[in-house]
């Protein structure tokens, strides 16, 4: 009997590994980095930290606004600067700190366009004027937290928060939306860079030619290379998981077996498609080229930091369709709102066909000298 | 029956011709050199011969069997190494080695007898990314030598080596020919290794067979050596080190 040792296969998946785990920034970007984002970004979006707001003030006559101002603002420093600081304070969606800075309508504007400020307040006819661009949310929350204000300058403290009701149950905070995110984006990153970019150099540097003029089966060659990555992938994805679950205390509300099976179909999806971007090219900037304009679109519109809802509808049913997204909501669905086999059905299906079809174009293509 | 037989082969590339009509017969057990400066057709005539590029016209037979249809007998029987292979720098010599025995179901014992035989036990667990030039080639050629090739093509082996290196390689290659178990075709650019190893010596340039035969068939009271000889033939120096890339 022979040993496993003599089977191209065991060899071909050992040396895969040997080389993964050897190469200290894999273990960076696939493990750590990772961890040190949803940690940034956890932390940035679950305390309710004070929020800033920078409103630049251009009066030709005094209005309401100064004589509001003298009450409440004191004079500070900022950015080597006086500003008018109106501090409001608010136990349940947390303190607002209103930065008024008197300018010209010069300077005015280059604070806008540099970011400095998202408002410029003016006067006409005594009367004051808000200007800034409707697109931008942050300038109309001042627009509405200023107006708000001003009309009930004394209730500030209290306000009518009688009737908010912070929800902080879980799977409904952002650190929620973020972790299953978070997860399927490494498991896309790391196949498509460590499957595609790994045949490109290989190719590159004839290694790819040297192997098949062996009787190498050329299909153990890529079955090796997606094994290593799967298990890479759980691997990567269980820490990320136990990191988010001591920190934030997330956890999965549906079926654990479900979940396995939908990564499982999300690694055959990216597995395949970096099979296809590969097939071609010896050059590895060419590759990288490829690699980022698979995965920045999908990274971007599939809803992984910030929900794809916002896009126009005809947009979302488009970005419906995209592999990083049919996975993300899948995943989510079974972390945050306790889905199970049944709602995972169609993703897994789907996702499972689209990677072998992008297996079978890339196979079809595959240039191997 | 001829070892290697190529009839009439024709390769071009977009606009190059590669290989304009190159017929030859290789006879079991010889050392063949193919010899010609940088451009000559060298990599794509043996690549042909390896079935790692298809002739636009022309046959190629391997001991009378084509690549066609007889590419998995091919495989088991020969080795080869290429002009340029670098092979993943994060593994291991018998790592490396280990890998591509598995592809002729080989295990350690043959892993063991070619590291012996290309000298490199005291590198074996040494990172290929930390080997020099000279052992990279033996390494090489441990690649190549693994399933005891019948039929054995070696690419440019020596090039951009130091003389002791290349003086290693030479020596472990006239081991294999004193077995006589070997038909090796070489590439090459350097006479004194065509002179020194090989009895069938083909000069190449432009895609065509100027000369072979025998060393001494070749030379003659206007060329005392390969190098004189290809002056006088093409007016052009054969070993031109300058490699523009
Ligand atoms: N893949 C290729 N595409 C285009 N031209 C090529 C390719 N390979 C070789 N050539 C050209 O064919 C000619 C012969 O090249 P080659 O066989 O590598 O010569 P040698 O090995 O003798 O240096 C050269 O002019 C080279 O530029
Ligand atoms: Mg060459």
């Amino acid at each position: 009997m022979k040993s496993i040792k003599t089977n191209q296969l065991y060899q071909l998946t050992l040396t895969q590994l040997l080389e993964t785990v050897r190469e200290p920034s894999v273990l960076f970007w696939g493990i750590v980095f990772p961890i040190l984002i949803s940690i940034g970004l956890g932390l940035a979006f679950t305390q309710t930290s004070e929020s800033k707001f920078h409103i630049a003030v251009v009066e030709k006559q005094p209005t309401q606004l100064d004589s509001l101002l003298k009450i409440s603002a004191k004079p500070t420093q900022h950015k080597g600067q006086t500003v008018q600081t109106w501090k409001v304070t608010d136990k349940t969606l947390g303190n607002t700190e209103l930065n008024f800075l008197y300018t010209d309508w010069k300077n005015a504007i280059i604070s806008l366009k540099r970011g400095e400020a998202d408002v410029i307040i003016s006067d006409s006819l005594g009367q004051i004027c808000y200007r800034f661009d409707p697109h931008n949310s942050q300038a109309q929350l001042i627009y509405m937290k200023l107006s708000y204000l001003m009309k009930h300058p004394t209730t500030v403290a209290s306000s009518d928060q009688g009737r908010i009701e912070p929800l902080t149950l879980k799977g409904v905070r952002y650190i929620d939306f973020l972790i299953p995110g978070l997860i399927t984006l490494g498991i896309l990153n790391a196949l498509m860079w460590g499957i595609s970019y790994a045949i490109i150099e290989r190719r590159n540097q004839k290694l790819l030619r040297r192997m098949v003029a062996t009787p190498m089966k050329k299909s153990n060659f890529l079955i090796a290379m997606m094994l290593v990555r799967f298990v890479m992938n759980l691997i990567e994805a269980g820490i990320l998981f136990f990191f988010s679950w001591l920190f934030f205390g997330i956890t999965i509300q549906g079926n654990i077996g479900a979940l396995m099976t939908v990564l499982l179909a999300g690694n055959i999806a990216f597995a395949g498609l970096s099979v296809l971007v590969a097939c071609r090219t010896a050059k590895t900037e060419v590759g990288q080229g490829w690699i980022n304009a698979v995965t920045m679109p999908m990274m971007i519109l599939s809803g992984i930091f910030f929900s794809y809802h916002n896009f126009p509808d005809l947009a979302v049913k488009a970005i419906k369709l995209l592999p990083l997204t049919a996975l993300t909501d899948g995943v989510r669905s079974i972390f945050n709102e306790g889905a199970g086999w049944m709602d995972i059905a169609t993703p897994t299906l789907a996702l499972s066909a689209f990677g072998v079809l992008c297996f079978i174009l890339g196979l079809r293509f595959f240039k191997w000298g | 029956m001829h070892q290697i037989e190529v009839k009439d082969v024709i390769k071009s590339f977009k606009d190059v011709q590669a290989v304009r009509g190159v017929s030859l017969t290789i006879e079991p057990g010889e050392f063949v050199a193919l010899l010609g400066p940088n451009g000559a057709g060298k990599t794509t005539l043996v690549e042909m011969m390896e079935g790692l590029k298809k002739p636009d016209k022309g046959e190629i037979l391997i001991q009378g069997k084509n690549w066609q249809k007889h590419e998995k007998e091919l495989r088991k029987i020969i080795g080869l190494s290429l002009q340029e292979t670098r092979f993943t720098e994060k593994l291991t010599i018998r790592e490396t080695l280990r890998l591509f025995a598995s592809f002729f179901k080989l295990g350690d014992d043959r892993v063991n007898e070619v590291i012996a035989l290309t000298e490199l036990e005291s590198k074996e667990k040494s990172f290929v990314g930390t080997l020099s030039g000279g052992q990279r080639q033996r390494l090489a050629l441990a690649v190549a030598l693994l399933n005891h090739p019948e039929v054995l093509f070696l690419d440019e082996p020596t090039t951009g080596l130091d003389p002791h290196s290349r003086l290693d390689l030479w020596n472990i290659l006239k081991g294999l020919k004193d077995q006589g178990k070997t038909t090796l075709i070489l590439t090459t650019h350097y006479m004194e290794e065509a002179e020194s190893l090989c009895d069938h010596i083909i000069i190449l340039d432009e895609g065509k067979i100027l000369r072979e035969g025998q060393l001494h068939e070749l030379l003659d009271e206007n060329s005392h050596n390969l190098d004189e000889l290809f002056i006088n033939l093409t007016g052009k120096k054969l070993n031109e080190e300058a490699q523009i890339k």
